[in-house]
């Protein structure tokens, strides 16, 4: 349940069609912010957890793990991409392998390579719909989830920042032609996509209450293995990439297969990718010349 | 090298240069078998004698940095394969960590549960020595055939798939690989496979080492070298021109991962131990690093790379007990030293071109804009 709306969360990895292999470990970050401010709200707020206050504390925390995320996400485009925007391809890859790198082991550095356990901020209790048992938590992760998805959506497709935004995507020498501020537009698109990172690592860490600065790693290459079974910079695609891994993955880590569970994510794209070559709603571009 | 290049320099770039003068080398007069006969001879000559060297110095540490070399030429092998997928057929692979553990995992098979116990049955001696060092080769050479076997698998799904595609899929067959080994109880799925034999030394890895530099280098310089280099600079010109682009990124994809197959296999017998998470895909990263570090396409640039890159961990320890502390530093500066370095020469430490021309100052080898390498047609 809660895995595959990470993932959906995560779609706008490969937004610009970009990969950003750091991507995973901007989540992490989020989720660490995440843990210094509950821990810090919750040393000053006298167990008021479950009234109207712990509710704005969370939308707060989460709010300063966007913001903190997001700047990140700027610094990020601007030192380590957008001086190679004109290399070549394969050198902002490093670069973003590097930056992955800095993060996960800056972060073992700075936070301790040990797993923490992220502070209870809302009281957790069980929800009972006819015969389904859940908790309050995997709804407040879905309603999220899904109210990110939504606006992420809106952004894209209903505004004129969206449309600059898609316009990049296709062809950037053209659109910068047409007057579309493309620096300004890539930043703020690594913006949107390290907050809204920030919001799935904070996601996570509440329902899963285990951080460590390693943890971003699989479910980084997972939102990227998403994005491209969907087709890359295609946000439903993604969300029904997202999907699709996550309910195969729960299914195949309830049978004797279990132990094959870390690549049936990776089995599914080949399969997938060796019948559709751009992705389940990816469009295919003919190679021009 | 074994000489014998007919422009003098690096190849294809040099077309605005002069044509080469009538510079024939001493050893041209010989017959090429005899003269690739010498050099050969010279070059394990130098083999046993640093590796007698190096078993006989009598410096403080220096097994340390025996290790350090051994590991060394495995990283070479690794990066000057992987340099002729991704440097010179423009393929940008990242499986190649899963090549090398099938490599590792099968040579190490081989040795442990029929070669090992073989030799053990012939006392020590002349017959033995040479019954090990055979069988070394034998089971090294086997486990880069079945990653040849492997790469041809996965050299299928290229042909349909670029770019980022591209690197998804190879990087999830890598892990793909590891899932496998880690569930196949017989070669010791999670705790690893331990008790393979100490058969591979400075020597093996050395010459290997070797033969990978010669293979890459004469390869660029054939056909085969020719028709990778024109797929990597634009694949609808290099079609248009009659160059079978599958067949062609299928052979870079067999032979780059034979050899990452066979670094594996001197990686298990150096080694002696062998775990699913030592090929994890940041060895293929680390892997992948090397090439662009040095340029891809470049060979000396791999070697380079390989061998800063093997030493700059070791060589931060210094930082780290300077510091005075028990966190560990090191892969922090070496993150940002990556990044500072792809930022200040995109193009790698040498770009597309050799050491020696890098050396020489020969500023114009490369005629067309650097930038506009790799797969250029779907840059952002």
């Amino acid at each position: 349940m809660q895995t595959f709306l990470q993932y959906l969360l995560n779609g706008i990895a490969v937004g610009a069609k970009l990969i950003n292999f750091a991507h995973g470990d901007v989540f992490m970050l989020g989720s660490f912010v995440g843990f210094y401010a509950g821990g810090w709200a919750a040393r000053h707020m006298n167990n008021q957890a479950g009234t109207l206050m712990s509710w704005v504390v969370a939308a707060a925390i989460m709010l300063l793990s966007m913001i903190a995320c997001g700047l990140f996400g700027y610094l990020n485009e601007r030192i380590a991409y957008r001086p190679l925007r004109n290399a070549p391809r394969i050198a902002s890859l490093i670069t973003a392998i590097g930056v992955s790198f800095f993060l996960e082991y800056g972060g073992q550095f700075v936070f301790g390579p040990d797993p923490k356990f992220f502070p209870t901020l809302i009281e957790k209790h069980l929800i009972q719909f006819g015969t389904i048992t859940t908790t309050n938590y995997q709804i407040i992760v879905l309603v999220v989830a899904v109210i990110f998805m939504a606006l992420l959506q809106y952004i894209v497709y209903g505004t004129r920042f969206g449309r600059a935004m898609r316009a990049v995507s296709f062809n950037f020498e053209t659109a910068s032609l047409m007057g579309i501020p493309t620096d300004r537009i890539i930043s703020i698109t690594f913006m949107i996509g390290s907050a809204l990172a920030a919001v799935a690592g904070i996601l996570f860490a509440v329902s899963y209450p285990k951080i460590d600065p390693l943890m971003g790693i699989m479910p980084g290459l997972k939102a990227f293995v998403a994005a491209v079974l969907g087709g890359i910079g295609n946000v439903p695609g993604a969300v029904v990439g997202g999907l699709i891994i996550g309910i195969i993955e729960s299914f195949v880590g309830g049978s004797r297969f279990s132990n094959f569970t870390p690549a049936i994510a990776f089995i599914i794209l080949i399969g997938i990718l060796l019948f559709r070559p751009s992705g389940l709603f990816g469009k295919y571009e003919p190679e021009k010349v | 090298m074994a000489g014998g290049q007919r422009v003098a320099g690096s190849g294809w770039e040099n077309r605005d240069a002069p044509p080469p003068a009538t510079r024939h080398p001493p050893s041209a007069r010989l017959p090429w078998w005899l003269r690739d006969l010498i050099y050969a001879a010279v070059f394990i000559a130098i083999l046993i004698g640093a590796s007698y060297g190096l078993d006989r110095i009598p410096i403080g540490g220096i097994a340390y940095y025996r290790r350090i070399i051994v590991l060394m030429g495995i990283n070479i092998i690794l990066a000057v394969s992987l340099n002729i997928i991704n440097g010179h057929a423009g393929q940008f692979s990242l499986g190649h960590a899963g090549f090398m553990a099938i490599g590792a995992y099968f040579a190490a098979f081989l040795t442990v549960f029929y070669f090992a116990p073989y030799v053990n049955k012939f006392p020590e001696g002349t017959e033995q020595w040479l019954l090990q060092n055979g069988l070394l080769l034998v089971a090294v050479l086997l486990g880069g055939a079945l990653a040849a076997l492997a790469g041809y698998i996965v050299g299928l799904p290229s042909l349909r798939l670029r770019g980022d595609y591209l690197a998804i899929v190879t990087l999830g067959f890598g892990e793909i690989i590891r899932v496998f080994i880690l569930n196949i109880n017989k070669i010791g799925a999670a705790r690893g496979l331990s008790g393979i034999p100490n058969w591979a030394d400075f020597f093996w890895v050395y010459l290997f080492c070797g033969i990978t530099i010669l293979i890459s280098w004469r390869l660029v310089r054939s056909s085969v070298g020719r028709a990778f280099l024109a797929i990597r600079e634009d694949q609808i010109a290099a079609e248009a021109m009659g160059v079978d682009t599958t067949k062609y990124k299928v052979k870079a994809f067999i032979i780059g991962s034979f050899l990452a197959g066979v670094a594996g296999g001197l990686f298990a017998h150096y080694m002696m131990y062998l775990n699913p998470e030592m090929f994890r895909f940041l060895k293929s990263f680390e892997v992948v690093v090397m090439v662009v570090l040095g340029g891809l396409g470049s060979i000396s640039g791999s070697v380079v790379a390989a061998i800063i890159l093997t030493f700059l961990p070791e060589g931060l320890r210094e930082v780290k007990d300077f510091l005075h502390t028990n966190k560990d530093p090191r892969m922090v500066i070496y993150s940002i030293l990556l990044i500072v370095l792809m930022l200040t020469r995109p193009q790698g430490l040498l770009g597309r071109r050799e050491l020696w021309q890098v050396l020489a100052r020969r500023k114009d080898t490369i005629p067309t804009d650097e930038r506009d390498q790799g797969d250029a047609t779907d840059r952002p």
